[in-house]
């Protein structure tokens, strides 16, 4: 019985909890839901761009006061990379502070799709930084949805453009082959269809080789592609898979500067790992890594002397996801300018004042040097067909210890991913009964 | 004092086999079912229904399901989460491909689908027990979010593989207010769980206990044991899919199959566990424990002990709270919650006066 009380007892003190924190928060304040997630099979990942992203919204807050005057504010979701646990952040960050949640950023393509119509039901802004929904580039079908930098059709491209170039011209493809080793998920599966069509235009020999979850054993994979002698991999990776394939590869012989991974292939988590087969290996990322570019620097200098950082360990301060998650921050700030700029300097922006500030986001490099990010992103420039913006990686290497620059920025091939993503908009315009916008009438 | 039942007499038959032959127990269970069905769409806010309140309730009808073939027909199995798969991606068909198919009719074909799908998967449980019968359907779990990924035609050719669930409508009304979505959940979960009671506890009920407790003498007895053992199956899955179609449409919206993995199933297996092998409440009270636990921890961290600890000690330290408790329910009641419920009942029968 006594149990019973106690448990009615906190059962009661948590809700209140529940209902009297939205009164705590303080006006003047732009708050931004965070649904992070620090515990699970991609902790490493949650918890470097969360740690990075909080770390420049401290940084602006520390040293310049906010933005024009008006302070951020976060809170944190554990979402575990749960798409139930997602949708439960969300609906929770919803009504948090002053002006309830302006943005959602849930790092996770699932969350992206569980909370795909109920954030233009709630005008909250969802931004998915190289993931989420590609055909949600289209702005005319998707005003909400901003899939910002590039998306997994556009980094495929410029893949194939780097793997030109290193073959001496996109005409040096012909006859060549490349076998695509990827998560059999829907992560997984998303660039096929444009592998095959880019096979088509160049020439070359495509073969899928599906990995399935959580993909630690690829004996069998890699002996296929051991018998078919590739030219080129693509590795699709996700977590485990990656430092198990990088191994395998080394094992089957396989050269790793021959193997290229997309960006969820290419950080320190999934290279050290591996030990040294991993050296050479390469990898597209829309951001670089090293602390040494002038924004890290910053924020060493105004959040971490003050003893106010948010990643425990130091040392992952300008490793891959902690400068992925400085990206995330840059574009969150730069919007809310770009929003203060048409409705008010030094006021606090509601949902739909954050979707124009998105929608309206330019990221020249000018602007980039005077963040200290120059080289650091892509320059970007959204607009309300495109809200992808940029379409540009880089490629890096890892050289045993760190991951070294290769490329300058990579344009992705616009005039094959474009048709495509319109394509696919247009029918998730017509099997949700959506009547595109007119973006000549868009202010 | 109040939970007496003395001068409760049963004069008839029926007053003797009705569910809850006790009055106190009625008038509890109409005044709960009055407060979930009326005050509660009334007060709930948005965030309690759409995020708390339809999450529980579907997450109920999948551990009632897995209740019925776990806890009753003692077969144990962990594809509880692709049999809701089933039933999401068999509704969603349903309504894409047929004109004019009332949503309900759709959930139920999703659940007979998955019916179907759990009797096939069930075919090994006639050969094999226990925890060998455990990876036969495991083998199921993987088989069929494999197969829903691998098949485009099940996605409608979606380029990722996942769903969007056609608008909710039933005879003109459109359910999209949270007040009406959870209402339709609970409605569809009442009903069940009362054909679920009524089905445990009459003749099908006793011969999967039968079966359960020894199946060689329950043959001896009469019981057809492929019949029954492939009926708990089909009924399990019928209750799963149609969780299922629930979990899609009402709450998430938009489904993927890596979302029914493995995890899930283990989720559901851990609800009926935690809440009690072998009980209807014990479905509910154990939904209640590992759905809404992990979120009053997470408020609770990031509202009181917020800026006190670094961040991934408070995500940790709530996976640390929560195991610590199920360890202690575990301990203290191995038979569930649903065990404790049922002794502080007949401790209060007794009260005030135990002697």
């Amino acid at each position: 019985m006594q149990l019973k009380t106690k448990l009615l007892l906190s059962a009661v003190a948590v809700s209140s909890v529940l209902t009297s924190s939205a009164v705590l928060a303080q006006a003047n304040e732009q708050f931004i839901g965070l649904p992070s997630y620090r515990v699970g099979a991609y902790a490493a990942g949650g918890s470097g761009i969360y740690g990075g992203w909080i770390d420049y919204m401290s940084l602006i807050n520390e040293r310049d006061g906010g933005v024009n005057g008006v302070k951020l504010s976060w809170e944190e979701c554990e979402t575990e990379y749960n798409n139930a646990r997602g949708v439960e952040c969300y609906e929770r960050l919803k009504s948090k502070g002053a002006s309830g949640n302006t943005v959602f950023q849930p790092l996770s393509t699932g969350i992206t799709y569980s909370v795909l119509d109920k954030v233009a039901q709630d005008k909250i802004p969802m931004v998915t930084i190289g993931y989420g929904r590609t055909d949600a580039s289209d702005g005319r079908v998707f005003p909400w949805v901003f899939p910002m930098l590039t998306n997994y059709w556009s980094q495929n491209t410029a893949k194939i453009k780097f793997i030109g170039m290193k073959e001496g011209g996109m005409d040096k493809l012909k006859g060549k082959k490349i076998v695509n080793i990827y998560h059999d998920s829907a992560y997984g599966k998303e660039t096929i269809p444009l592998l095959d069509a880019q096979a088509k235009k160049y020439g070359f020999t495509v073969i899928h080789i599906p990995v399935s979850h959580p993909g630690n054993e690829q004996q069998s994979q890699w002996l296929r592609v051991r018998q078919e002698k590739p030219d080129w991999v693509i590795l699709r990776g996700w977590g485990v898979m990656n430092p198990t394939a990088i191994k395998a590869a080394a094992k089957v012989g396989f050269p790793r500067d021959k193997m290229v991974g997309v960006w969820w292939s290419g950080a320190e988590e999934d290279t050290i790992p591996a030990g040294t087969a991993a050296k050479g290996f390469i990898a597209a990322g829309f951001n670089v890594a090293g602390a040494n570019y002038p924004v890290v620097k910053a924020i060493q200098d105004n959040v971490y002397k003050k003893n106010k950082g948010n990643m425990e360990d130091k040392s992952r301060i300008g490793s891959v996801y902690y400068n992925r998650g400085v990206v995330h921050g840059i574009i969150t700030v730069e919007a809310i300018r770009t929003a203060q700029a048409k409705f008010g300097k030094g006021k606090v922006m509601s949902g739909e004042q954050m979707r124009w500030g998105f929608e309206n986001l330019a990221i020249d490099s000018k602007r980039l040097k005077e963040l200290g990010a120059e080289g650091f992103m892509p320059d970007l420039k959204v607009t309300c067909l495109d809200h992808e913006g940029s379409g540009k990686v880089k490629f890096q290497q890892w050289d045993g210890k760190e991951w070294k620059v290769l490329t300058d920025w990579i344009d992705a091939d616009k005039e094959l991913v474009r048709p495509m993503i319109e394509e696919s908009a247009a029918k998730y315009a017509k099997e949700k009964n959506i009547t595109p916008r007119d973006c000549s009438k868009e202010g | 004092m109040l939970y007496r039942e003395a001068g409760q007499f049963k004069a008839t038959y029926a007053a003797d086999q009705q569910i809850f032959p006790i009055r106190q127990d009625r008038i509890g269970l109409m005044l709960l079912l009055a407060l979930a069905f009326v005050a509660v769409p009334l007060f709930a806010s948005e965030y309690w229904l759409k995020a708390i309140l339809v999450p529980f309730l579907v997450f109920s009808l999948a551990a009632l399901g897995l209740n019925i073939l776990t806890g009753y027909a003692g077969q144990l199995s962990l594809g509880s989460a692709a049999f809701m798969a089933v039933g999401a991606f068999a509704s969603y068909n349903f309504m894409l491909r047929i004109d004019g198919m009332p949503l309900l009719v759709a959930f139920v074909l999703g659940g007979l689908t998955a019916a179907l799908v759990g009797i096939a998967f069930g075919l090994p449980s006639l050969r094999i027990k226990g925890f060998y019968l455990a990876v036969a359907t495991l083998a199921a779990q993987f088989f069929i979010v494999w197969i829903l990924t691998k098949v485009e035609w099940f996605s409608n050719y979606s380029s990722s593989g996942v769903i969007t669930a056609q608008d909710m409508e039933i005879l003109g009304f459109r359910f999209d207010s949270p007040e009406s979505k959870y209402l339709l959940v609970l409605a569809v979960v009442t009903l069940m769980a009362l054909m679920a009671k009524n089905m445990v506890r009459g003749s099908i009920g006793r011969a999967w206990m039968a079966v359960r407790d020894m199946d060689v003498a329950a043959e001896v007895i009469g019981i057809r044991i492929m019949y029954t053992k492939l009926l708990a199956f089909a009924v399990s899955s019928f209750y799963c899919g149609v969780a299922g179609a629930l979990y899609a449409y009402a709450y998430l919206g938009t489904v993927e199959p890596e979302g029914f993995n493995l995890d899930l199933s283990f989720k559901i297996l851990f609800m009926i566990i935690i809440g009690g092998v072998g009980s209807i409440s014990g479905a509910f009270l154990g939904s209640a424990f590992i759905v809404l636990l992990p979120i009053f921890l997470d408020v609770l961290v990031q509202d009181v002990f917020a800026g006190m600890l670094a961040p991934s000690i408070a995500s940790n330290l709530q996976l640390m709270v929560f195991g610590g408790l199920i360890i202690f329910f575990l301990i203290v009641e191995p038979h569930g919650l649903a065990r404790l419920w049922q002794i502080a009942k007949e401790k209060l029968r007794l009260w005030p006066f135990p002697h």
